[in-house]
């Protein structure tokens, strides 16, 4: 922000940065040859709904767009919830060995909100893995900051931070990750993990 | 664009906030001129008792400035909580701060009944957030969100910094009265050695007295501006007008009940708090331009045409 926009008291909303999510593909090859996490399938893209019937139009259009394109290919339908938070998650399914295909949907989602002029919304975009021993994790992309970080829930909202920082390592330089530790925020039973 | 025509900054806001502004720098640039002319046409010693009250202005300022976080929770009787200790209201925080791509204030709860939020610190890095637990009790999650997003707000346009500086002015003249008055007090008595001595006094005084007023004025204005911005970018940052507004209709209507022994307790407080805690009359214009906050109505009103503005169609 500005000298003169502080000085006024106006925040210009934070447009999102979307290019570097197509970073997810490859990273997710170095995860799994790294630390044996693949890919579940399913991502999320969450981001705050606002009022009035311009928004819902386009949040309409989005999951009608999503569910042309993933029954042409045989996927499941697109589910949408809202978390205690009052944000919107739209999950879409795909089968685990797509990934290409699920990151150009999450990117259908953010473009078409953009575009119509609702970018600041945006919050997170999250992709879930697994390893052989079930233990859960999710890279989520912040898209105010266009970085991403790892997420490892333990049961009863603890994370596994050791686990969360191995997979930062592993991954490297393939991702841009968000450096500042204090905006790795949790998020507790997101739709799509 | 669409985007550019949703999100537009309101312009009638931002000409009065200059305009506030500007009238302050004005009043500061007629006060330094006045008191230069006090001291060119009676002699060096008031320039003496001038610098006196800008270096201790200053450091009370700077003093508030630094550790405007402390004082607010110490004032407030809050402590700072955990993740652990409040998961909901820190999961609100986290949210609004990713959306806002801003860093994390620290999260402090004041356990008081008086529903009630602020936030202060001399920056973003520095800044610490606070709700009572009166307000978490009466508003629901979204209506918490919206005061929270407020707060923030707040944050992000330095509003402790602005007010600080602005105050500035208004200390130093306060000071002066001050200095001035006891100078009166006890030279008094030894006139005939320095007649001039009390004639600077009292020119001191009438010019301290004039600006100090006047000052006094356009900060509170100019706090009811910066209410009304953070009010506006608050529901932006949302998306959700109508949430901010529920929470200021039921915060607004709880107060008034509230027993004037905490009202006292938390009067210098005010200016940072998301409503004040004193209504003298919410109708009557002339209470309204001595209060730091805008009245329920203007900031209802003002919330309307954000809500008008996010529901515009693109194209």
């Amino acid at each position: 922000m500005g000298f003169l926009d502080t000085l006024l008291g106006r925040t210009k909303p934070v447009q999102p940065k979307l290019d570097d999510l197509f970073a997810l593909p490859s990273a997710a090859v170095t995860l799994d040859a790294g630390a044996g996490f693949k890919p579940t399938g399913s991502g999320s893209v969450c981001f705050r709904p606002v009022e009035g019937r311009s928004f819902s139009d386009v949040q309409k259009d989005v999951q009608e767009l999503l569910n042309l394109s993933s029954h042409a290919e045989g996927g499941l339908p697109v589910e949408v919830s809202k978390d205690d938070y009052g944000f919107t998650w739209l999950v879409s399914s795909r089968m685990s060995d797509e990934l290409e295909a699920l990151v150009t949907d999450l990117h259908a989602v953010n473009s078409s909100l953009v575009d119509n002029g609702f970018g600041p919304q945006l919050l997170c975009t999250l992709v879930a893995f697994r390893d052989e021993q079930e233990r859960r994790l999710a890279l989520i992309y912040l898209y105010k900051r266009g970085s991403f970080y790892p997420f490892a829930p333990l049961p009863g909202e603890r994370r596994n931070n050791a686990l969360e920082l191995e997979i930062k390592g592993v991954i490297g330089d393939d991702l841009k990750w968000e450096q500042d530790l204090a905006r790795w925020f949790p998020v507790w039973g997101a739709p799509g993990m | 664009m669409a985007a550019r025509t949703r999100y537009a900054p309101d312009r009638g806001l931002t000409v009065r906030m200059t305009a506030t502004m500007f009238l302050l720098g004005l009043v500061f640039v007629a006060f330094i001129a006045a008191i230069i002319g006090i001291g060119t046409a009676y002699g060096a010693s008031s320039t003496a008792i001038v610098f006196f009250a800008v270096i201790l202005g200053g450091g009370f300022a700077i003093g508030s400035l630094f550790f405007s976080d402390k004082i607010a929770l110490a004032t407030a009787g809050a402590h700072e909580v955990t993740p652990q200790q409040a998961p909901e209201l820190h999961g609100i925080v986290d949210r609004l701060c990713a959306l806002a791509d801003m860093p994390k204030p620290r999260v402090a709860i004041a356990d008081t009944d008086m529903p009630n939020a602020f936030a202060t610190g001399r920056n973003a890095d520095h800044a610490v957030l606070c709700v009572t637990t009166g307000l978490m009790r009466r508003l629901e999650p979204a209506e918490l969100e919206g005061v929270i997003a407020h707060e923030m707000s707040h944050v992000a346009h330095k509003d402790v910094q602005v007010m600080t500086i602005a105050s500035f002015l208004a200390i130093i003249a306060a000071l002066l009265i001050r200095i001035a008055f006891y100078g009166e007090l006890f030279g008094g008595g030894r006139r005939g050695n320095d007649q001039n001595a009390g004639i600077i006094m009292l020119a001191l005084m009438a010019v301290s007295i004039v600006v100090y007023a006047i000052s006094f004025l356009l900060i509170r204005m100019l706090s009811r501006y910066r209410e009304l911005s953070a009010d506006r970018s608050g529901a932006l940052l949302t998306g959700q007008p109508s949430a901010l507004k529920s929470a200021l209709v039921k915060v607004t209507g709880q107060m008034s009940r509230i027993p004037t022994k905490d009202l006292r307790a938390s009067q210098p407080m005010n200016a940072f708090f998301f409503t004040p805690a004193m209504h003298l009359s919410p109708k009557g214009s002339l209470a309204n331009i001595f209060s730091t906050h805008p009245s329920l109505e203007r900031r209802l009103a003002e919330l309307d045409k954000v809500q008008q503005q996010l529901g515009r169609t693109a194209g």
